[in-house]
Protein backbone atom coordinates (compact mmCIF):
# COMPACT_ATOMS: atom_id res chain seq x y z
CA UNK A 1 0.00 0.00 0.00
CA UNK A 2 1.17 3.16 -0.86
CA UNK A 3 0.24 6.32 0.77
CA UNK A 4 -0.09 9.14 -2.42
CA UNK A 5 -2.18 12.04 -0.27
CA UNK A 6 -2.57 12.63 3.20
CA UNK A 7 -5.48 14.58 5.26
CA UNK A 8 -3.67 17.90 4.44
CA UNK A 9 -3.70 17.66 0.43
CA UNK A 10 -6.91 15.85 0.32
CA UNK A 11 -8.03 19.35 2.26
CA UNK A 12 -6.31 21.79 -0.03
CA UNK A 13 -7.12 19.88 -2.95
CA UNK A 14 -11.04 20.62 -1.97
CA UNK A 15 -9.97 24.50 -1.47
CA UNK A 16 -8.20 24.55 -4.73
CA UNK A 17 -11.80 22.97 -6.67
CA UNK A 18 -13.64 25.60 -5.05
CA UNK A 19 -11.86 28.51 -6.13
CA UNK A 20 -11.66 26.96 -9.60
CA UNK A 21 -15.43 26.36 -9.07
CA UNK A 22 -15.74 30.30 -8.24
CA UNK A 23 -13.69 31.24 -10.81
CA UNK A 24 -14.83 29.74 -14.00
CA UNK A 25 -18.76 30.44 -13.40
CA UNK A 26 -18.13 33.75 -12.15
CA UNK A 27 -19.43 33.21 -8.57
CA UNK A 28 -21.65 30.08 -7.37
CA UNK A 29 -25.33 31.39 -7.76
CA UNK A 30 -26.48 29.10 -10.06
CA UNK A 31 -24.15 26.04 -8.79
CA UNK A 32 -25.82 23.05 -7.26
CA UNK A 33 -23.26 20.89 -5.85
CA UNK A 34 -24.30 16.76 -6.36
CA UNK A 35 -22.36 14.05 -4.96
CA UNK A 36 -22.65 10.33 -6.23
CA UNK A 37 -22.80 8.25 -3.53
CA UNK A 38 -21.14 7.08 -1.53
CA UNK A 39 -17.82 8.90 -0.75
CA UNK A 40 -18.66 11.81 -3.62
CA UNK A 41 -21.56 12.92 -0.81
CA UNK A 42 -19.09 14.03 1.92
CA UNK A 43 -16.20 15.20 -0.51
CA UNK A 44 -19.58 17.62 -2.43
CA UNK A 45 -20.61 18.92 1.43
CA UNK A 46 -17.22 20.20 2.00
CA UNK A 47 -16.80 21.66 -1.20
CA UNK A 48 -20.03 23.24 -0.06
CA UNK A 49 -18.91 24.98 2.86
CA UNK A 50 -15.54 26.40 1.41
CA UNK A 51 -18.18 28.08 -1.14
CA UNK A 52 -19.93 29.33 1.25
CA UNK A 53 -16.33 30.36 2.96
CA UNK A 54 -15.88 32.25 -0.21
CA UNK A 55 -18.76 33.70 -1.40
CA UNK A 56 -21.20 33.96 1.51
CA UNK A 57 -23.70 31.82 -0.52
CA UNK A 58 -25.08 28.44 0.74
CA UNK A 59 -24.93 26.58 -2.19
CA UNK A 60 -27.07 23.19 -2.32
CA UNK A 61 -26.11 19.84 -1.75
CA UNK A 62 -27.61 16.78 -3.56
CA UNK A 63 -27.04 13.53 -3.49
CA UNK A 64 -27.10 11.32 -6.43
CA UNK A 65 -27.17 6.96 -6.19
CA UNK A 66 -26.60 5.50 -9.87
CA UNK A 67 -26.80 1.72 -8.77
CA UNK A 68 -30.16 1.62 -11.22
CA UNK A 69 -28.41 3.58 -14.26
CA UNK A 70 -25.36 1.00 -14.56
CA UNK A 71 -24.34 -0.41 -17.58
CA UNK A 72 -23.29 -4.04 -15.94
CA UNK A 73 -26.45 -4.89 -14.04
CA UNK A 74 -26.81 -8.52 -13.97
CA UNK A 75 -23.04 -9.00 -14.41
CA UNK A 76 -22.25 -8.53 -10.65
CA UNK A 77 -24.40 -8.30 -7.33
CA UNK A 78 -26.84 -6.32 -7.07
CA UNK A 79 -25.78 -3.26 -5.77
CA UNK A 80 -28.27 -1.46 -2.73
CA UNK A 81 -30.12 1.00 -3.80
CA UNK A 82 -29.20 4.08 -2.19
CA UNK A 83 -30.44 7.43 -1.73
CA UNK A 84 -31.34 9.74 -4.45
CA UNK A 85 -32.36 13.66 -3.47
CA UNK A 86 -31.43 16.90 -4.69
CA UNK A 87 -33.04 19.56 -2.94
CA UNK A 88 -33.58 21.97 -5.55
CA UNK A 89 -34.66 22.20 -9.60
CA UNK A 90 -31.66 21.15 -11.74
CA UNK A 91 -33.46 22.87 -14.37
CA UNK A 92 -30.94 25.81 -15.86
CA UNK A 93 -28.73 25.26 -12.79
CA UNK A 94 -25.23 24.46 -13.44
CA UNK A 95 -24.32 20.98 -11.73
CA UNK A 96 -21.44 19.81 -10.79
CA UNK A 97 -21.51 16.30 -10.41
CA UNK A 98 -18.58 15.20 -7.55
CA UNK A 99 -16.85 11.76 -7.01
CA UNK A 100 -14.53 10.73 -5.57
CA UNK A 101 -12.16 8.66 -8.08
CA UNK A 102 -12.40 8.73 -11.85
CA UNK A 103 -11.21 5.95 -13.44
CA UNK A 104 -13.74 3.82 -16.23
CA UNK A 105 -16.24 6.90 -16.71
CA UNK A 106 -18.94 4.62 -16.30
CA UNK A 107 -20.23 5.99 -13.19
CA UNK A 108 -20.03 9.34 -14.91
CA UNK A 109 -22.22 8.29 -17.21
CA UNK A 110 -25.04 6.77 -15.68
CA UNK A 111 -24.66 9.72 -13.55
CA UNK A 112 -25.34 11.95 -16.57
CA UNK A 113 -28.15 9.71 -17.72
CA UNK A 114 -29.99 10.09 -14.33
CA UNK A 115 -29.38 13.49 -14.28
CA UNK A 116 -31.22 14.08 -17.76
CA UNK A 117 -33.94 11.96 -16.31
CA UNK A 118 -34.26 14.61 -13.05
CA UNK A 119 -33.97 17.91 -15.18
CA UNK A 120 -31.86 19.87 -17.79
CA UNK A 121 -29.42 21.54 -15.91
CA UNK A 122 -27.64 24.57 -18.68
CA UNK A 123 -24.42 22.89 -18.25
CA UNK A 124 -22.76 19.86 -16.54
CA UNK A 125 -19.21 19.95 -14.77
CA UNK A 126 -17.36 17.00 -13.07
CA UNK A 127 -15.58 17.40 -10.07
CA UNK A 128 -12.95 14.44 -9.15
CA UNK A 129 -10.96 13.77 -5.83
CA UNK A 130 -8.41 11.27 -7.89
CA UNK A 131 -8.30 11.42 -12.02
CA UNK A 132 -6.37 7.84 -12.60
CA UNK A 133 -6.95 7.44 -16.09
CA UNK A 134 -7.96 4.48 -17.99
CA UNK A 135 -11.17 5.81 -19.59
CA UNK A 136 -13.18 3.34 -21.42
CA UNK A 137 -16.05 6.43 -22.51
CA UNK A 138 -15.09 9.77 -24.16
CA UNK A 139 -15.59 11.72 -20.43
CA UNK A 140 -13.30 14.43 -18.47
CA UNK A 141 -13.27 16.23 -15.45
CA UNK A 142 -13.54 19.66 -14.88
CA UNK A 143 -11.71 20.05 -11.83
CA UNK A 144 -9.15 17.57 -10.74
CA UNK A 145 -7.52 17.13 -7.12
CA UNK A 146 -4.69 14.80 -8.57
CA UNK A 147 -3.66 13.38 -11.42
CA UNK A 148 -2.63 9.95 -10.18
CA UNK A 149 -0.85 7.53 -13.14
CA UNK A 150 -1.96 3.92 -12.06
CA UNK A 151 -1.79 0.16 -13.66
CA UNK A 152 -4.84 -1.09 -14.23
CA UNK A 153 -4.68 -3.73 -12.05
CA UNK A 154 -3.67 -1.43 -8.89
CA UNK A 155 -6.40 0.06 -6.95
CA UNK A 156 -6.84 3.04 -5.61
CA UNK A 157 -8.52 3.80 -2.16
CA UNK A 158 -9.77 7.27 -1.12
CA UNK A 159 -10.79 7.94 2.31
CA UNK A 160 -13.12 9.91 3.73
CA UNK A 161 -13.84 11.37 7.85
CA UNK A 162 -17.39 10.94 7.12
CA UNK A 163 -17.15 7.49 6.05
CA UNK A 164 -13.84 5.86 6.99
CA UNK A 165 -12.84 7.78 9.93
CA UNK A 166 -9.76 9.47 8.27
CA UNK A 167 -9.17 11.45 4.63
CA UNK A 168 -6.14 9.93 2.53
CA UNK A 169 -5.79 8.49 -0.86
CA UNK A 170 -3.53 5.07 -1.24
CA UNK A 171 -2.14 2.85 -3.83
CA UNK A 172 -2.96 -0.69 -3.41
CA UNK A 173 -1.57 -3.82 -5.47
CA UNK A 174 -4.87 -5.64 -6.37
CA UNK A 175 -5.16 -8.76 -4.52
CA UNK B 1 -32.04 -15.51 -3.27
CA UNK B 2 -33.51 -16.76 -6.86
CA UNK B 3 -37.17 -17.29 -6.29
CA UNK B 4 -39.74 -15.76 -4.03
CA UNK B 5 -41.99 -18.19 -3.40
CA UNK B 6 -43.57 -17.40 -0.06
CA UNK B 7 -42.07 -15.45 3.31
CA UNK B 8 -41.50 -18.92 4.91
CA UNK B 9 -37.80 -19.45 4.16
CA UNK B 10 -37.08 -15.54 3.80
CA UNK B 11 -34.40 -14.52 6.67
CA UNK B 12 -35.77 -11.36 8.07
CA UNK B 13 -32.35 -9.87 6.43
CA UNK B 14 -33.81 -10.53 3.00
CA UNK B 15 -36.90 -8.99 4.21
CA UNK B 16 -35.10 -5.56 5.47
CA UNK B 17 -32.97 -5.26 2.33
CA UNK B 18 -35.75 -5.80 0.10
CA UNK B 19 -38.03 -3.12 2.10
CA UNK B 20 -34.86 -0.70 2.15
CA UNK B 21 -34.31 -1.37 -1.41
CA UNK B 22 -38.23 -0.16 -1.95
CA UNK B 23 -37.88 2.86 -0.11
CA UNK B 24 -35.31 3.68 -2.91
CA UNK B 25 -38.37 3.31 -5.26
CA UNK B 26 -40.30 5.04 -3.31
CA UNK B 27 -38.35 8.02 -4.64
CA UNK B 28 -38.17 7.23 -7.77
CA UNK B 29 -41.86 6.88 -8.18
CA UNK B 30 -42.00 10.12 -7.00
CA UNK B 31 -39.84 12.04 -9.50
CA UNK B 32 -41.43 14.09 -12.71
CA UNK B 33 -39.36 10.69 -14.97
CA UNK B 34 -40.86 8.07 -12.47
CA UNK B 35 -38.77 4.91 -14.58
CA UNK B 36 -35.38 4.27 -14.45
CA UNK B 37 -32.80 1.77 -16.86
CA UNK B 38 -32.66 -0.44 -14.12
CA UNK B 39 -34.18 -4.07 -15.97
CA UNK B 40 -33.91 -2.84 -19.80
CA UNK B 41 -33.67 -5.87 -22.29
CA UNK B 42 -35.88 -8.15 -19.24
CA UNK B 43 -39.01 -9.64 -19.87
CA UNK B 44 -41.06 -9.85 -17.01
CA UNK B 45 -43.83 -12.27 -17.69
CA UNK B 46 -47.73 -12.39 -15.81
CA UNK B 47 -49.12 -15.60 -15.61
CA UNK B 48 -52.04 -15.64 -13.63
CA UNK B 49 -54.83 -18.53 -13.51
CA UNK B 50 -57.25 -16.78 -11.03
CA UNK B 51 -58.48 -13.51 -11.95
CA UNK B 52 -56.43 -10.31 -10.49
CA UNK B 53 -56.78 -7.23 -11.73
CA UNK B 54 -54.33 -5.16 -9.18
CA UNK B 55 -51.70 -7.59 -8.54
CA UNK B 56 -50.84 -7.91 -12.03
CA UNK B 57 -51.35 -4.36 -12.89
CA UNK B 58 -49.07 -3.24 -9.99
CA UNK B 59 -46.35 -6.47 -11.24
CA UNK B 60 -46.31 -4.74 -14.60
CA UNK B 61 -46.19 -0.90 -13.50
CA UNK B 62 -43.37 -2.21 -11.23
CA UNK B 63 -41.70 -3.67 -14.45
CA UNK B 64 -42.02 -1.03 -16.34
CA UNK B 65 -40.68 1.71 -14.09
CA UNK B 66 -37.68 -0.64 -14.44
CA UNK B 67 -37.46 -0.45 -18.13
CA UNK B 68 -38.60 -4.03 -18.43
CA UNK B 69 -41.01 -5.42 -20.61
CA UNK B 70 -43.88 -7.44 -20.04
CA UNK B 71 -45.56 -9.93 -21.27
CA UNK B 72 -48.79 -11.34 -19.85
CA UNK B 73 -50.91 -14.76 -19.79
CA UNK B 74 -54.64 -15.40 -18.47
CA UNK B 75 -56.45 -18.61 -19.12
CA UNK B 76 -59.44 -17.05 -20.41
CA UNK B 77 -57.72 -16.19 -23.79
CA UNK B 78 -54.90 -19.05 -23.95
CA UNK B 79 -54.83 -22.66 -24.95
CA UNK B 80 -55.74 -23.46 -21.64
CA UNK B 81 -59.46 -24.60 -22.76
CA UNK B 82 -57.06 -26.76 -25.54
CA UNK B 83 -55.82 -28.69 -21.86
CA UNK B 84 -52.13 -27.68 -22.22
CA UNK B 85 -51.03 -28.35 -18.87
CA UNK B 86 -49.45 -25.63 -16.74
CA UNK B 87 -45.75 -27.00 -17.04
CA UNK B 88 -46.27 -26.86 -20.72
CA UNK B 89 -47.78 -23.33 -20.54
CA UNK B 90 -43.97 -22.45 -18.18
CA UNK B 91 -41.97 -23.82 -20.66
CA UNK B 92 -43.58 -21.93 -23.73
CA UNK B 93 -43.46 -18.68 -21.77
CA UNK B 94 -39.61 -19.14 -21.26
CA UNK B 95 -38.44 -20.52 -24.48
CA UNK B 96 -40.72 -16.93 -25.43
CA UNK B 97 -37.67 -14.97 -23.61
CA UNK B 98 -38.81 -14.55 -20.07
CA UNK B 99 -36.57 -13.53 -17.65
CA UNK B 100 -39.04 -14.04 -14.67
CA UNK B 101 -42.53 -15.12 -14.28
CA UNK B 102 -45.15 -13.84 -11.80
CA UNK B 103 -47.78 -17.41 -11.39
CA UNK B 104 -50.66 -16.82 -9.74
CA UNK B 105 -52.50 -20.36 -9.18
CA UNK B 106 -55.42 -21.42 -6.95
CA UNK B 107 -53.56 -24.49 -6.58
CA UNK B 108 -50.93 -24.53 -2.99
CA UNK B 109 -47.33 -25.00 -4.09
CA UNK B 110 -47.86 -24.04 -8.11
CA UNK B 111 -45.47 -21.43 -7.46
CA UNK B 112 -42.80 -23.68 -5.97
CA UNK B 113 -43.64 -26.58 -8.85
CA UNK B 114 -43.01 -24.35 -11.80
CA UNK B 115 -39.56 -23.34 -9.94
CA UNK B 116 -38.37 -26.82 -10.68
CA UNK B 117 -39.31 -26.69 -14.05
CA UNK B 118 -37.52 -23.77 -15.47
CA UNK B 119 -34.25 -21.69 -14.41
CA UNK B 120 -35.56 -18.43 -14.45
CA UNK B 121 -36.73 -16.85 -11.54
CA UNK B 122 -40.36 -17.13 -10.41
CA UNK B 123 -42.44 -14.99 -7.91
CA UNK B 124 -45.52 -16.95 -6.12
CA UNK B 125 -48.36 -14.08 -6.84
CA UNK B 126 -50.66 -15.88 -4.51
CA UNK B 127 -50.96 -20.17 -4.45
CA UNK B 128 -54.48 -20.91 -2.95
CA UNK B 129 -54.69 -20.35 0.90
CA UNK B 130 -51.02 -20.71 0.71
CA UNK B 131 -49.16 -17.61 0.47
CA UNK B 132 -48.99 -14.12 -0.89
CA UNK B 133 -45.19 -12.68 -0.31
CA UNK B 134 -45.47 -9.30 -2.23
CA UNK B 135 -48.96 -8.31 -0.49
CA UNK B 136 -46.74 -9.13 3.42
CA UNK B 137 -43.81 -7.14 1.68
CA UNK B 138 -46.03 -4.21 0.52
CA UNK B 139 -47.80 -4.30 3.61
CA UNK B 140 -44.87 -4.31 5.45
CA UNK B 141 -43.37 -1.59 3.99
CA UNK B 142 -46.61 0.27 4.61
CA UNK B 143 -46.06 0.16 8.40
CA UNK B 144 -42.78 0.64 8.43
CA UNK B 145 -42.85 3.74 6.37
CA UNK B 146 -46.14 5.05 8.87
CA UNK B 147 -44.27 4.28 12.33
CA UNK B 148 -40.53 3.86 11.35
CA UNK B 149 -40.36 0.22 11.95
CA UNK B 150 -42.45 -3.02 12.91
CA UNK B 151 -40.50 -3.63 16.12
CA UNK B 152 -42.91 -3.77 18.99
CA UNK B 153 -46.10 -2.87 17.42
CA UNK B 154 -49.41 -4.29 17.77
CA UNK B 155 -51.17 -5.57 14.74
CA UNK B 156 -54.72 -7.14 14.41
CA UNK B 157 -55.54 -9.19 11.69
CA UNK B 158 -59.17 -9.55 11.18
CA UNK B 159 -61.19 -12.09 9.10
CA UNK B 160 -61.16 -15.05 7.27
CA UNK B 161 -57.51 -16.08 8.53
CA UNK B 162 -57.91 -20.13 7.63
CA UNK B 163 -58.52 -19.66 3.92
CA UNK B 164 -56.37 -16.47 3.61
CA UNK B 165 -53.56 -16.66 2.18
CA UNK B 166 -53.05 -13.19 2.55
CA UNK B 167 -52.72 -13.98 6.29
CA UNK B 168 -50.51 -16.75 6.20
CA UNK B 169 -47.83 -14.90 4.54
CA UNK B 170 -48.76 -11.34 6.40
CA UNK B 171 -48.60 -12.82 10.29
CA UNK B 172 -45.11 -14.56 9.25
CA UNK B 173 -43.87 -11.31 7.76
CA UNK B 174 -44.86 -9.20 10.42
CA UNK B 175 -43.68 -11.48 13.23
CA UNK B 176 -39.81 -11.86 11.54
CA UNK B 177 -39.69 -8.44 11.69
CA UNK B 178 -40.67 -7.86 15.64
CA UNK B 179 -44.18 -7.51 15.62
CA UNK B 180 -47.11 -8.78 17.66
CA UNK B 181 -49.97 -10.39 16.01
CA UNK B 182 -53.01 -11.73 17.12
CA UNK B 183 -55.83 -13.33 14.33
CA UNK B 184 -59.62 -12.26 15.42
CA UNK B 185 -61.96 -14.25 13.38
CA UNK B 186 -64.83 -16.53 14.69
CA UNK B 187 -63.73 -20.19 15.46
CA UNK B 188 -65.01 -21.53 12.09
CA UNK B 189 -62.55 -19.17 10.26
CA UNK B 190 -59.44 -19.47 12.15
CA UNK B 191 -56.82 -22.54 11.38
CA UNK B 192 -57.63 -25.63 12.98
CA UNK B 193 -54.07 -25.24 15.09
CA UNK B 194 -52.54 -22.30 16.00
CA UNK B 195 -49.11 -24.20 15.40
CA UNK B 196 -46.62 -23.24 13.58
CA UNK B 197 -48.15 -19.54 13.49
CA UNK B 198 -45.91 -16.76 15.41
CA UNK B 199 -50.09 -15.17 16.37
CA UNK B 200 -52.12 -15.62 19.25
CA UNK B 201 -55.98 -15.95 18.24
CA UNK B 202 -59.04 -14.02 19.74
CA UNK B 203 -62.53 -14.37 19.04
CA UNK B 204 -63.85 -10.88 20.09
CA UNK B 205 -62.73 -7.79 17.93
CA UNK B 206 -64.08 -5.52 20.81
CA UNK B 207 -61.51 -6.98 23.24
CA UNK B 208 -58.26 -6.12 21.24
CA UNK B 209 -59.80 -3.10 19.54
CA UNK B 210 -58.36 -0.84 21.96
CA UNK B 211 -54.85 -2.53 22.01
CA UNK B 212 -53.80 -2.10 18.48
CA UNK B 213 -51.35 -0.03 16.17
CA UNK B 214 -52.60 -1.41 12.98
CA UNK B 215 -56.11 -3.29 12.63
CA UNK B 216 -55.63 -5.28 9.23
CA UNK B 217 -58.97 -6.58 7.75
CA UNK B 218 -59.10 -9.38 5.22
CA UNK B 219 -61.83 -9.37 2.71
CA UNK B 220 -64.39 -11.07 3.23
CA UNK B 221 -64.30 -13.74 0.66
CA UNK B 222 -67.29 -14.96 -0.74
CA UNK B 223 -66.05 -17.44 -2.98
CA UNK B 224 -63.82 -19.68 -0.62
CA UNK B 225 -65.29 -21.38 1.70
CA UNK B 226 -69.05 -20.90 1.64
CA UNK B 227 -72.18 -20.86 3.90
CA UNK B 228 -70.97 -23.79 5.57
CA UNK B 229 -67.97 -21.66 7.63
CA UNK B 230 -69.60 -18.30 7.42
CA UNK B 231 -72.13 -16.77 9.11
CA UNK B 232 -74.53 -14.58 7.78
CA UNK B 233 -73.13 -11.42 6.88
CA UNK B 234 -75.55 -9.08 9.40
CA UNK B 235 -73.95 -11.32 11.75
CA UNK B 236 -70.17 -11.25 10.78
CA UNK B 237 -70.45 -7.16 10.19
CA UNK B 238 -71.94 -7.13 13.63
CA UNK B 239 -68.61 -8.59 15.38
CA UNK B 240 -66.27 -8.06 13.29
CA UNK B 241 -66.89 -5.46 10.66
CA UNK B 242 -65.02 -1.98 11.39
CA UNK B 243 -67.57 0.02 11.94
CA UNK B 244 -67.17 3.79 12.88
CA UNK B 245 -68.41 2.76 15.83
CA UNK B 246 -65.55 -0.03 16.27
CA UNK B 247 -62.77 3.19 14.67
CA UNK B 248 -63.87 5.39 17.08
CA UNK B 249 -62.41 2.98 20.02
CA UNK B 250 -58.77 2.84 18.05
CA UNK B 251 -55.61 4.10 19.58
CA UNK B 252 -55.68 8.04 18.68
CA UNK B 253 -52.63 6.71 16.22
CA UNK B 254 -53.87 3.76 14.92
CA UNK B 255 -54.34 2.72 10.83
CA UNK B 256 -56.65 0.53 9.34
CA UNK B 257 -55.15 -1.41 6.50
CA UNK B 258 -56.75 -3.56 3.99
CA UNK B 259 -55.67 -5.37 0.55
CA UNK B 260 -58.34 -4.85 -1.36
CA UNK B 261 -60.66 -4.91 -3.12
CA UNK B 262 -62.84 -4.15 -0.20
CA UNK B 263 -66.79 -5.04 0.39
CA UNK B 264 -67.08 -1.61 1.64
CA UNK B 265 -70.17 -2.48 4.50
CA UNK B 266 -68.84 -5.55 5.39
CA UNK B 267 -65.48 -5.93 6.92
CA UNK B 268 -65.32 -1.89 6.73
CA UNK B 269 -67.42 1.05 7.17
CA UNK B 270 -67.88 2.96 3.90
CA UNK B 271 -66.84 6.40 5.92
CA UNK B 272 -64.08 4.18 7.68
CA UNK B 273 -62.56 3.03 4.30
CA UNK B 274 -62.20 7.02 3.33
CA UNK B 275 -60.67 7.86 6.72
CA UNK B 276 -57.08 9.63 6.28
CA UNK B 277 -55.94 6.73 9.01
CA UNK B 278 -57.05 4.53 6.46
CA UNK B 279 -53.85 3.43 4.65
CA UNK B 280 -55.56 1.48 1.80
CA UNK B 281 -54.16 3.86 -1.13
CA UNK B 282 -50.99 4.09 0.33
CA UNK B 283 -50.47 0.29 0.79
CA UNK B 284 -51.51 0.24 -3.42
CA UNK B 285 -48.50 2.84 -3.98
CA UNK B 286 -46.16 0.45 -2.07
CA UNK B 287 -47.29 -2.47 -3.43
CA UNK B 288 -45.58 -1.12 -6.71
CA UNK B 289 -42.43 -0.09 -5.17
CA UNK B 290 -41.88 -2.93 -3.53
CA UNK B 291 -42.80 -4.90 -6.73
CA UNK B 292 -39.63 -2.79 -8.15
CA UNK B 293 -37.65 -4.38 -5.45
CA UNK B 294 -38.34 -7.76 -5.84
CA UNK B 295 -37.84 -7.59 -9.71
CA UNK B 296 -34.77 -5.50 -9.35
CA UNK B 297 -33.29 -8.39 -6.78
CA UNK B 298 -33.93 -10.93 -8.68
CA UNK B 299 -33.22 -10.25 -12.04
CA UNK B 300 -30.37 -7.43 -10.91
CA UNK B 301 -27.70 -10.26 -10.61
CA UNK B 302 -26.09 -12.95 -9.20
CA UNK B 303 -26.64 -13.24 -5.42
CA UNK B 304 -24.80 -14.62 -2.97
CA UNK B 305 -25.82 -18.38 -3.71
Amino acid sequence: MRQVMEAGDVGRAVRRIAHEIVERNRGVGDVVLVGIHTRGVPLAERLAAVLSELEDVEVPVGVLDIALYRDDVGMRPTPVVGETSIPVEIDDRVVVLVDDVLFTGRTVRAALDSLTDLGRPRRVELAVLVDRGHRELPIRADYVGKNLPTSTTERVAVRVVEVDGSDGVSIEEAG
Amino acid sequence: MKHLLGIEGTTREELEGILDDADGFVEVLDRSIPKVPALRGKTVATVFFEPSTRTRLSFERAAKALSADTMSFSPGTSSLSKGESLKDTVLTLEAMGSDLMVIRHKAVGAARRVADWTSVPIVNGGDGAHQHPTQALLDALTIRRHFGKLEGLDIAIVGDIRHSRVARSNVLAFAALGARVTCVAPRTLLPVTMDGWPAVASGSLDEVIGEVDVVYLLRVQRERGGASVFPSLPEYVERYGLTRERFERLRPEAIVMHPGPMNRGVEIGDDVADDPRSQVLDQVRMGVAVRMAVLYRLLGGELDE
